[in-house]
């Protein structure tokens, strides 16, 4: 299967065969198949957000209640996350998020860059592993394997996928 | 100038607890925690030491997870003024079984009394009410507290629910809840008859 467009399928299926039931969001345009499908799976309980932190609290009661969840974010989002993430840090909660990029691979707004490049080292800082993807292989693979570091191994891990990927936006 | 809230947090919260039943509780940090404690320490107490502007939204994810139990968030004002937006988010997310409870003081009384926002005009029952939940009021007595604790065991929920209590700004001594997030994550989950993972 060729998965330099597809791998928002391949990625769902790794999510549902992983157990994942509830996806947080926000509108982002590089999610906008994983959002669509999860809005459309019966199985799959969905939570629009109105900040990204939000996912993080959900996704850690959801979780005390047997729950596996999932939260979707843009890098400018995960710096709206940093002290709600000491919540699944500190308790050891089962955390997994993907996070598309901005501000690192053609990017036209200056405004992306600052927390583009600050992403990885922001979610390190606060004891988050972070998993790099630049291609739709690399992304099913760093998706199923954060699952397994996340719900199996009780880690809090993020994939960064590549702005690479995702392709330059057109206006 | 409307008179300072009178209500004595500790005996709200008792009335609360007294009428929990089966219901899983998850706390705000600082006085809401200690104020639930000191009613009675409980598997089925999630107590929070931080991560402020989560608690609500913890208590969605778990009301989400356990669709059948009944879930109680107590928290305070100025925590909840810190999670605004969580009101949109519960109120799309429409669970009836997901009691908010605001210990609401009108002050910070954590870092030292200082005045919050809802001394000052911001009234988290409206603003509840206006994002769409199911009911929502302001409770300046205990008279008015056990009515509303009689009424939640006996009428459904169409949708979430949020009430604030208004309490007199003083700290109580201290009941401290444990620090160990591990641990009551652990304890909470045996208490569902979940693995710790």
């Amino acid at each position: 299967m060729n998965t330099s467009t597809s791998w928002p399928h391949a990625v769902f299926d790794e999510l549902k065969q992983a157990s994942v039931r509830h996806v947080g969001y926000v509108p982002d345009a590089g999610h906008s198949k994983l959002i669509e499908m999860s809005i459309d799976d019966p199985e799959i309980t969905t939570s629009m957000l109105t900040t990204e932190e939000e996912g993080i609290a959900i996704a850690t009661g959801a979780w005390l209640g047997g729950m596996r969840s999932v939260v979707l974010m843009q890098s400018s989002g995960v710096g709206n996350c940093i002290n709600m993430l000491s919540l699944p840090v500190q308790t050891r909660t089962p955390f997994l998020t993907i996070v598309t990029m901005r501000g690192e691979w053609a990017e036209f707004n200056p405004w992306q860059v600052p927390m583009g490049q600050a992403t990885q080292a922001s979610l390190e800082a606060i004891g988050v592993q972070v998993v790099r993807a630049t291609t739709g292989d690399e992304v099913v693979a760093a998706v199923a394997q954060g699952a397994t570091m996340a719900y199996e191994a009780d880690q809090q891990v993020a994939v960064l996928i590549s702005q690479k990927l995702l392709g330059k936006k057109t206006w | 100038m409307v008179n300072a809230p009178m209500m004595d947090r500790r005996a709200a919260v008792q009335r609360l607890m007294d009428t929990r039943d089966e219901a899983l509780v998850v706390t705000g940090l600082g006085s809401p925690s200690y104020d639930v404690h000191a009613a009675g320490d409980h598997d089925a107490n999630y107590y929070l030491w931080g991560a402020m502007g989560g608690a609500a939204l913890v208590g969605l994810g778990l009301a989400l997870a356990q669709p059948t139990r009944r879930v109680m968030v107590v928290t305070g004002d100025g925590e909840q003024l810190m999670a605004f937006g969580s009101m949109a988010t519960i109120a799309v997310a429409k669970p009836s079984n997901l009691e908010v409870f605001v210990l609401d003081n009108e002050h910070y009384g954590e870092t030292g009394m200082q005045a919050s926002h809802t001394g000052q005009g911001i009234d988290l029952s409206a603003a509840a009410a206006a994002c769409g939940f199911a009911d929502t009021a302001v409770l300046h007595t205990l008279g008015e507290v056990d009515a509303l604790t009689t009424r939640l065991v006996t009428e459904p929920a169409a949708g979430p629910r949020l009430y604030v209590l208004k309490i007199a700004s003083e700290n109580p001594p201290r009941s401290l809840p444990p620090r160990d997030a591990v641990y009551i994550k652990n304890r909470f989950r045996s208490h569902l008859g979940l693995a710790p993972n």
